[in-house]
């Protein structure tokens, strides 16, 4: 093995064989995948359900009058995942939930069906996560109300004693209540050992909101024609 | 053994001892001097720079509030900026000081334009210096493994190009006769990162892949990045170094060759392991199990090699500290492969995935492999290139115990705690509840994590006394003899 042309075709070959095998072949596999209802009607207006619904030379089209899944992200909710982003949340919380019997996503409630590839296609960066230091967030808004997304943010032992999770106070503005006009409308409610003290109040940025929108719409609380959700 | 003696001779880089190749060898070494010192000064400032990240981070674990109100240092920053100063800061750095060096030695070519070289690394430490602010600054790009924002990755992968360019010349316009194993695993790895990080680039950042095609293209990058490139230039560089300094020819040229190719075509595939159970096609999952399993092939015939080379020689390979430290990597180059394919299994996975199992095993493999024979090749090179001797035996024994001793204590505690984090995260009762809730799982993991912060402590002070050495020596004058015998911590007593 002394020609640098034989070495170097090995390597690029070797390469380029787990690049057509993981990369490319995925994508031809998945790139016709578009948003649908969860009942799909073929070219006769007909109903078609279940596994089978990719049916050879039948028009298949979304059934009028139904949601289209998974929604892309708009307005607040989509600056709040550039938020999500450069926090590094994707470290310790994966948004991927796996099926019935590997492992207990479905018995600790963090969502009532697997996650499929579909669900992520109007995602324009995907953060699937390898790391649970923290709990699942594909339905995470769906499991908590927006006061306990601000409180937790705020800071986690608030909802969540014993929490390691860091505090994003800094996303968080303490200030002085106006005399005139009261108490702010979004100030946060805090129990009183978080509380800055009287007069004062804590009201978010709009960091805060935006990354608040985009954990409450964090969420597959519904059924695409692949997979249904999970029974008890 | 079974290859053939004229072979054997022919591959052993110790074989020639004659004045006119060590002559040789002292022009390769005078010509890489400046640029190997840049890199290498640089690598030690990034190791420190990364140690210090890594034991805020380590902090920040079992105690949230610990610099919790600074936004630049909240835990998703940090510990990014530590991943990144590490494998691009230390771990590149020390890669572009070591490989040239190592394949201008076997091919007898001395590295010229030697000036191009040194511009293209101070402008790989500005791009990195760059890319590790901005993330830092919360620019980040939220793919592991390719944080650095866009504004920076262009000039990394011009100046890496720049960089790798000359390890390909020095291959090419070679005197010596003879391609020796390290020559093809450092060649490949040169070939192998430029275009897995390009693809990535544009695949996840510039024009990015539909869907979870994106999470398939990053485990495919990041995967690829410990398996084609730190652990063929950690293999290269054992594979140079133990025949080296012990004066013992490689145990079998033909099972180098199998193990080349093995790990070329197996560890390719390997990556998805990172998604098992996630929403990606089962048959990619079932591809990257088995290429996983199948790393066992080259992860065994380099242990053979590695091992059976040194088998006999331990007294003479204690009283070295390259070979404590490249052989101390070369056996946890088979533990944690062998780990790696034995959590690809799915009913394994489904207990190490998403805990600090991965954490540990991740550590495993960049330090107690990579790193630490990358430690043990400096101490082999730079008497060599500054011709004069280490300053201290104390400072490495110090440097050798601590980290030694620290990364074992680290990859141990993650694991065990990291194992049992994954236990009681899957426990079920009869009635299908979970029996700990997950604040119960987190709370159970903090002794562990804690003492990954001492561990990471232990390692800190080894980090400590390396550098007080490597600028010692630097900053002390050329003896007068150049160096010609490996560098030994206690004096060997000669066998008859």
């Amino acid at each position: 093995m002394k020609s640098l042309p034989l070495i170097f075709l090995g390597v690029f070959f070797t390469l380029a064989f787990s690049y057509t095998g993981i990369v490319l072949t995925s994508h031809f596999q998945m790139k016709d995948l578009t948003p649908v209802t969860a009942e799909l009607v073929d070219g006769n207006d007909q109903p078609l359900a279940g596994r089978n619904f990719l049916v050879n030379g039948v028009t298949v089209k979304n059934t009028e009058g139904m949601t289209a899944y998974p929604l892309a992200l708009v307005g607040e909710a989509q600056r709040g995942k550039a938020v999500y982003e450069q926090m590094g949340c994707l470290y310790c919380h994966s948004q991927q939930v796996r099926r019935k019997g590997f492992g207990s996503d479905f018995e600790r409630g963090w969502g009532n069906r697997q996650s499929v590839p579909r669900d992520y296609i109007e995602q324009e960066r995907v953060m699937l996560g390898t790391m649970r230091t923290g709990p699942d967030l594909t339905n995470v808004g769906a499991r908590y109300p927006e006061l306990w997304q601000y409180q937790h943010l705020y800071n986690p032992q608030i909802t969540s004693p014993g929490s390691t999770m860091p505090p994003y106070s800094f996303l968080f503005e303490v200030q002085k209540i106006n005399e005139l006009t009261g108490p702010a409308a979004e100030a946060l409610e805090l129990p009183e050992q978080y509380h800055p003290g009287a007069g004062y109040e804590v009201v978010p940025t709009q960091r805060a909101k935006d990354l608040v929108a985009y954990l409450l719409n964090l969420s597959q609380d519904y059924e695409l024609p692949e997979i249904k959700f999970t029974l008890e | 053994m079974s290859s053939k003696p004229s072979i054997l001779e022919s591959i052993n880089p110790t074989a020639d001892t004659s004045i006119q190749m060590k002559a040789r060898l002292g022009e390769v070494d005078a010509s890489m001097r400046q640029p190997a010192m840049l890199f290498l000064v640089s690598a030690v400032f990034w190791l420190l720079a990364g140690t210090v990240l890594a034991i805020i981070t380590a902090i920040k674990a079992t105690n949230p509030e610990f610099l919790g109100t600074t936004e630049w240092l909240t835990f998703g920053r940090v510990r990014t900026a530590h991943l990144n100063a590490m494998i691009f800061g230390w771990g590149n750095n020390v890669i572009f000081a070591v490989a040239p060096w190592i394949m201008g030695r076997l091919s007898r070519a001395r590295i010229r334009h030697t000036n191009i070289l040194l511009t293209a690394g101070i402008f790989w430490n500005i791009a990195v210096t760059i890319g590790i602010f901005g993330i830092l600054r919360g620019d980040m790009v939220g793919v592991e493994w390719l944080e650095m924002p866009a504004y920076a990755t262009p000039f990394v992968i011009i100046t890496y190009a720049l960089i790798g360019v000359w390890v390909v010349i020095a291959f090419r316009w070679r005197q010596s006769d003879h391609v020796y194993v390290s020559q093809w695993y450092i060649l490949a790895a040169f070939f192998w990162l430029p275009w897995l990080y390009t693809i990535a680039q544009i695949m996840l950042i510039f024009e990015p892949a539909n869907g979870v095609v994106q999470s398939l293209t990053n485990w495919w990058f990041a995967h690829n990045v410990l398996g084609l490139w730190l652990t063929p230039i950690g293999i290269a560089t054992a594979y140079y170094l133990i025949p080296k300094v012990l004066g013992r020819p490689i145990h079998s040229y033909y099972l180098s060759v199998v193990g080349f190719w093995a790990l070329a075509l197996f560890y390719n595939w390997a990556g998805v392991h990172h998604l098992i159970g996630g929403p990606v096609p089962a048959w990619v999952i079932s591809a990257g199990t088995v290429a996983s399993v199948m790393m066992i092939i080259p992860v065994v015939v380099t242990a053979i090699n590695h091992h059976l080379t040194v088998v006999g020689l331990h007294k003479e390979g204690w009283a070295s500290p390259t070979i404590r430290f490249v052989v101390f990597g070369a056996i946890n180059y088979t533990v944690v492969s062998l780990f790696g394919s034995a959590m690809a299994l799915r009913h394994v996975n489904e207990v190490t995935h998403f805990t600090h199992f991965t954490v540990g095993h991740a550590h495993h493999g960049v330090y107690a492999f990579f790193t630490m024979i990358m430690f043990g090749a400096v101490y082999y090179m730079m008497p060599r290139l500054l011709e004069r001797e280490w300053r201290n035996a104390f400072l490495i024994k110090v440097h050798w115990w601590m980290c030694g001793l620290g990364i074992l204590l680290m990859v141990v505690a993650l694991q065990i705690g990291g194992w049992i984090q994954g236990l009681q995260m899957n426990a079920l009762d009869a009635d299908g509840v979970p029996v700990y809730t997950f604040l119960q799982t987190v709370e159970n993991t903090k002794p562990w994590l804690w003492l990954r912060s001492m561990s990471g402590l232990m390692i800190l002070v080894g980090h400590l006394a390396f550098a007080i050495n490597v600028f010692w020596m630097i900053f002390s004058p050329r003896t007068r003899d150049q160096v010609t015998q490996p560098t030994l911590l206690t004096p060997v007593t000669e066998e008859a």
